[in-house]
């Protein structure tokens, strides 16, 4: 790098007392809250009180074919969500129209839907088509989970590459255009080598979420299928043998660190260093072609990941033999006889703080550790950049009951405080927050930097004034998707003990938990309720850096 | 300033060395002191003296119950229990009962909370074996019935009892007759028609493969499910996929499911339209019994107050809480049940059983044979 010019350079605009906070902040976190934690409890199930032997459980051949199914799961997943994600995420980047950003909003609500919703979802519509017997059927097979996988994750490609893609300056499509290039040249020539490093990022993350599936292996996969997630839990807690579930998390943890490395570098290697980051306004499509194009792919993908959705508001206006509203309004009061300590609505309330909580941890250690990542030392930057990734991809029981013995000790006893449910859903938050930010501060025009350098701005105001803003929009749509994501209670939070504060998955899994219908009902209102809810707040998150725009 | 790539490399190494030195361990160290047989013998600790308890002053205490997923109580009833005593009580719930009890061996003597309840007969064992609790011989046990108190040395105190049976969908048999015993499954009358949970994932799943251990025995049960297989035999991962969605609650395609024998009572209070019969029925000579235990968590550094909350949870006022709630039965013999209980449903005479530490000793055994005849 150019040592004679540090102030122009981003790898060095970060230094002294403020890359020394933006450094130990998440690599404070992911120490303590991560590393450690999991460290503990790798040890302890390996520290010779077990039945079983170590070796013994990497000898057998069953664990082979686990790991060789959770590994080529996932990579299936990833590739077809990529697939469906792509066409999404060009409608809603480069297309303005009316709705826009609703669609946007409105591809995060599967991530917000409780895997039993939408296995059941996927049952019933396997069934309304013909589709759960005969030679087509797809209940219970290794399609439906990857069907299953896609739904969950199409959010992750709209969000991380659609937001990249708006990035792209429009006008050098045209230019290429106006000189001859065809469609698919500029797609290959302009296009592509532009998005190569958010669809990098992308695919890391969809990858890490199949590769620690748990939820969707169960319901919709059924008993005959398991991944190292699914196995690690069943050992864990099902059989009390912490020394295979040990063992099976090393598996994990040796695969999540070798795809995170591998694709990290790619991100980075890939990285847009021709200066075209600019936001501007997407044209409105104008031929009736092009009209129509946007319109199909918008109301496919819709329809694609709204069906659970549709499921789910149907059985919860279901009453008796016909439709009402009376399971919402049980939501209201704590029925004497119900599986809740508390009545219903509460769980939102719960749910909502917790977000909120989690998401402000997320966005604060994640931007700390991305403007690290492009603007402090490079080996620094490197390794947190690939280690606040590996949390995504570690087995919940694994960090949920390492924080258990690990963080039992005042001042840390933090087993039973309420703060850990959002420091563990912020754990899953931060990967995201970075995986938007640090591919648009790589991207960002170094000219504009000059200028402002040259024009006399001092470092910290090229951050404020340069940076910030672009950064500042991803940021909101990271955010946006962090309070999805703990909304939708990802992570370890399952296997922690809870103080008597049922959020809403919790609530409508013990709602679920019991015989009748009227609880079951109550389940699906719930559902629907969080599903709104996530819906109006990633709305306002977004909205609220609308109208910034930053450019020449 | 931190360096985060000096921090990283001890840490995956550790892990690397600790899963190389500790294989190297296991090998001269195995811990078969641990058996199995020995989960019912004397403990080494003396417990919490019950009169010692009874008299010192506990008022403003503050305590934590650890407890499952399933657990729920009326509202204001732990109010009842702070006016009486002073002592507050925190619900800390962690999953299913098979999460709260591996939670507990792990934080064993440095527990999360004081008192754990939902520790079942088919878990109690893999406590006891991890010194998860202090012995306390609760006054209350005068009336509960020997029988539940599978430890005589009041590691764990009986709380309520249930049983899995199976159950069916009493609409799908007005003209055939409904299943009777676990036989009738194997015939061609109840082809397709079962749906039961894996016992590897599943609580009631396991439940049912120790019923019918308990009914072929441990070399028969195996060729038991080979003909519930060759019948056209559903699993699924939980009781929730089985009940709700292919039993779909006494209405789905599936008619006969793995259950409780409580089924028929919620069926009714949470009915939707109300109804005056139960609409779910139970096969009696296929249930399983099983009784829920709570104890004073060892390492506690409240043990009086916990031990004022174990007499609590077998007062007559927790007791007669526990059926609406918990859909299960109360453990104290002086406790009245509610009117959807006493018309709808009832523990079974004769339940099958199977020894705590036999299960303890064969039951990974037993269900890796399940998976191999059921799902391979």
């Amino acid at each position: 790098m150019d040592e004679r010019r540090p102030a122009l350079n981003p790898r060095a605009s970060l230094r002294g007392w403020r890359l020394f906070v933006a450094t130990a902040l998440p690599v404070a976190f992911l120490a303590l809250f991560f590393a450690y934690p999991v460290a503990s409890v790798i040890a302890r199930g390996l520290d010779g009180r077990g039945r079983v032997h170590p070796a013994d459980v990497l000898g057998q051949a069953t664990t082979w074919h686990v790991v060789w199914f959770t590994l080529w799961q996932a990579v299936v997943s990833t590739l077809l969500t990529l697939a469906v994600g792509l066409p999404a995420a060009w409608a809603v980047a480069r297309n303005e129209f009316r709705g826009r950003s609703w669609v946007r909003t409105l591809v995060v609500v599967p991530f917000v839907m409780p895997t039993v919703v939408v296995g059941a979802a996927l049952r019933s519509a396997f069934a309304r088509f013909g589709l759960d017997h005969g030679t087509l059927h797809l209940d219970r097979t290794v399609w439906a989970i990857l069907l299953a996988h896609v739904i969950f994750n199409v959010a992750v490609v709209v969000r991380i590459v659609g937001g990249y893609w708006e990035t792209l300056d429009p006008r050098l499509v045209e230019a290429a255009r106006t000189l001859g290039a065809s469609r698919r040249q500029v797609w290959r020539a302009v296009t592509f080598p532009h998005l190569k490093p958010a669809l990098w990022s992308a695919a890391t993350v969809v990858f890490l979420f199949c590769f620690t599936s748990f939820g969707v292996i169960l319901v919709v996969g059924g008993p005959t299928r398991a991944t190292l997630e699914t196995e690690i839990w069943r050992f864990a807690t099902q059989r009390t043998d912490f020394t295979t579930a040990a063992v099976l998390a090393i598996v994990q943890l040796v695969f999540v660190v070798v795809m995170v490395i591998v694709s990290t570098r790619a991100e980075r290697r890939t990285a847009a260093s021709i200066g075209i980051a600019r936001l501007a306004p997407a044209p409105r499509p104008r031929t009736r072609a092009a009209k129509a194009r946007v319109a199909v792919v918008v109301a496919l993908t819709l329809t694609f990941l709204l069906l659970p959705l549709a499921v789910l508001v149907e059985r919860s206006l279901s009453v008796g033999n016909g439709y009402g509203l009376e399971h919402y309004r049980a939501l209201m009061h704590r029925d004497d006889q119900s599986a809740l300590l508390v009545p219903p609505i509460e769980a939102v309330k719960n749910s909502l703080v917790a977000a909120i909580e989690a998401t402000t941890i997320a966005v604060i250690v994640g931007t700390s550790a991305s403007f690290v990542v492009v603007g402090g030392r490079r080996a620094l930057g490197r390794v947190l950049d690939a280690s606040l990734m590996v949390p995504l991809g570690t087995s919940a029981v694994t960090l949920g009951f390492g924080i258990l013995i690990a963080l039992d000790e005042p001042p840390l006893d933090l087993r039973t405080s309420h703060l850990i449910v959002p420091i563990a859903q912020a754990i899953v938050g931060v990967p995201f927050v970075m995986r938007v930010t640090v591919p648009m501060l790589r991207q960002i025009d170094e000219r504009l930097r000059e200028v402002a350098a040259t024009l006399g701005a001092s470092p910290s105001r090229v951050r404020r004034e340069i940076d910030l803003p672009i950064v500042g929009r991803a940021l909101a749509a990271a955010a946006g998707f962090a309070f999805a994501v703990s909304l939708g209670e990802f992570g370890a939070t399952a296997f922690l003990a809870r103080p008597d504060r049922p959020t809403v998955p919790v609530a409508m899994y013990r709602l679920l938990g019991q015989p009748g219908s009227s609880l079951r009902g109550q389940a699906m209102a719930l559902g629907v309720v969080l599903t709104a809810i996530t819906v109006v707040c990633v709305a306002v998150i977004e909205r609220a850096q609308r109208g910034r725009r930053v450019g020449w | 300033m931190s360096h985060p790539s000096r921090r990283r490399t001890p840490f995956l190494l550790s892990a690397l060395v600790a899963l190389s030195t500790t294989s190297l361990v296991a090998c001269g160290n195995d811990t078969t002191n641990r058996n199995a047989a020995n989960c019912l013998a004397a403990p080494t600790s003396a417990g919490i003296d019950p009169v010692a308890a009874a008299n010192k002053d506990v008022r403003g205490t503050e305590i934590t119950l650890v407890t499952h997923d399933s657990f729920a109580v009326s509202k204001g009833l732990l109010d009842a229990f702070t006016k009486e005593t002073g002592i507050t009580v925190t619900v800390l719930q962690s999953g299913d009962a098979g999460q709260l009890v591996s939670q507990a061996v792990l934080t064993a003597g440095k527990p999360v909370g004081d008192v754990l309840f939902g520790i079942d007969n088919t878990l109690l064992c893999r406590g006891l074996l991890a010194d998860v609790f202090t012995p306390y011989a609760s006054p209350a046990l005068a009336d509960v019935p020997d029988a539940l108190e599978l430890d005589t040395h009041h590691r764990v105190t009986p709380v309520d009892v249930g049983d899995v049976c199976l159950n069916y969908a009493k609409a799908a048999f007005v003209r055939s007759a409904p299943p009777m015993s676990l036989d009738d499954l194997t015939t061609p009358a109840f082809k397709g028609t079962f749906v039961t949970e894996n016992p590897e994932t599943s609580s009631p799943g396991l439940a049912f493969l120790l019923a019918t251990v308990a009914k072929y025995g441990e070399n028969g049960f195996e060729g038991y499910w080979k003909k519930l297989r060759a019948n056209g035999l559903e699993v699924t991962s939980g009781w929730e996929q089985a009940y709700n969605e292919s039993f779909g609650g006494g209405k789905g395609p599936r008619t006969v499911v793995t259950s409780y024998a409580t089924s028929p009572a919620a069926d009714l209070m949470f009915a939707d339209p109300p109804l005056t019969e139960p609409t779910i029925g139970v096969v009696e000579d296929t249930c399983f019994r099983q009784i829920e235990f709570a104890g004073v968590l060892a390492g506690t550094k409240h043990p009086e107050a916990a031990a004022r909350l174990i007499d609590f949870l077998l007062s007559k006022t927790f007791q007669e809480d526990i059926p609406a709630n918990m859909f299960v039965f109360p453990a104290n013999d002086k406790a009245a049940l509610p009117k959807e209980f006493t018309s709808s449903v009832k523990l079974v005479a004769k339940p099958l059983t199977l020894d705590p530490v036999q299960i303890e000793a064969k039951r990974d055994d037993w269900t890796s044979r399940w998976t191999n005849v059921v799902l391979r």
